[in-house]
């Protein structure tokens, strides 16, 4: 059998969605912020929401998702996505919203906005790109830093006497009894990718179904660029330290019951 | 009995050669290619062909979404 017989439309098993335009993405290479793009653009095709999904873009390494995701897109100001989504939401309450940030964005100057709108319990998804570094701007300390690790502005290593502990956000938003779906994945083998937009899709679905409360998913991904290592050491690294301190798995899930949005793939 | 065969197409433009895709192949069918693209990264590429099942891990771990992945069934 030539390779000709197996290249043939017939055949195919993946290709890229159609919700990704052919734009080159603006990452580095091996960077994760490309594969949550697709991921949760897969899940939006799946459930075929594209016409009502309303996504928020970040300031940070991802600002120009909304060049990338073929859907209806808003900017926001640093950090302030979680109080767009919460006005676009409370707008069109029939709307998919979701907005998409980093740590920096998220854990650092929108820590009030993302603490008070999963408070409020607004029926949004929150995705948490969480790399432990501010990456656009060359590789500063974030909140998120692991303890030891070397930064643009920490180049001995976090030190927690001065510069405070890494802060789980997650965590925190988990106490929250607005907060309905807390959950912590990575993108750094298939089994996680596919993993993580399980997750994503099982929290558009509880969307759909009118459930009241937030859904935050963080998502810990490499900085290969900002961790200077190669993509595959990042993530072999991340598989060692970050880990340890950010557990993935589920937090927080008060819809164990609902049925598995794996099963309908 | 049935055997199946698989293939992967790059986008060599714009693949950016971060490697991730190799290292998720389970069966050594990928590796880096050593000419550059216009961009000046050394794309990946099929090395071993014939190993390929179509498992579709190569494409899941791409950030770029740069692999399409195709699967079909062979006489053995």
């Amino acid at each position: 059998m030539n390779l000709e017989d197996i290249i043939k439309p017939e055949n195919c098993v993946f290709k890229k969605t159609e919700l990704l335009n052919d734009k080159p993405l603006s990452f580095c290479p091996g960077c994760g912020h490309g594969v949550v793009h697709r991921i949760t653009m897969e899940c939006v095709e799946e459930l075929g929401i594209m016409e009502d999904t309303i996504g928020i873009a970040p300031v940070g390494c991802a600002v120009l998702a909304y060049e990338f995701m073929e859907i209806d897109m808003q900017e926001a100001a640093h950090g302030r996505a979680p109080a767009v989504a919460t006005g676009i939401k409370r707008v069109w309450p029939k709307k998919y919203v979701f907005t998409y940030q980093g740590d920096g964005d998220l854990a650092a100057i929108g820590t009030a906005e993302t603490m008070h709108c999963c408070n409020r319990g607004e029926n949004i998804l929150i995705i948490f790109i969480n790399n432990g570094i501010y990456g656009m701007t060359g590789g500063q300390m974030a909140p998120t830093t692991l303890e030891g690790s070397k930064t643009a502005t920490c180049p001995y290593g976090r030190d927690t006497s001065t510069m405070g502990y890494p802060l789980k956000i997650t965590e925190l938003v988990a106490q929250l009894p607005g907060v309905r779906y807390v959950t912590r994945q990575s993108v750094h083998t298939p089994a996680a990718v596919r993993k993580a937009k399980a997750a994503i899709k099982k929290a558009l679905m509880l969307q759909a179904e009118g459930k009241q409360g937030t859904c935050f998913i963080e998502i810990c991904t490499n900085c290969n660029s900002g961790w200077k290592m190669s993509p595959v050491q990042a993530n072999k690294w991340m598989e060692e330290n970050t880990f340890k301190y950010y557990v993935p798995g589920d937090i927080k899930d008060e819809f164990k019951l609902l049925k598995n949005p794996i099963a309908n793939d | 009995m049935a055997k199946v065969r698989g293939a992967v197409v790059v986008d060599t433009e714009k693949c950016k050669g971060c490697g991730l895709c190799v290292d998720a192949c389970k069966f050594h069918v990928l590796a880096l290619s050593a000419t550059v693209n216009l961009k000046g990264y050394n794309p990946a590429y099929m090395v071993e062909p014939e190993n390929c099942t179509g498992c579709t891990n190569c494409a899941t771990v791409c950030p770029d979404t740069v692999i399409t992945v195709y699967r079909a069934k062979a006489e053995a």
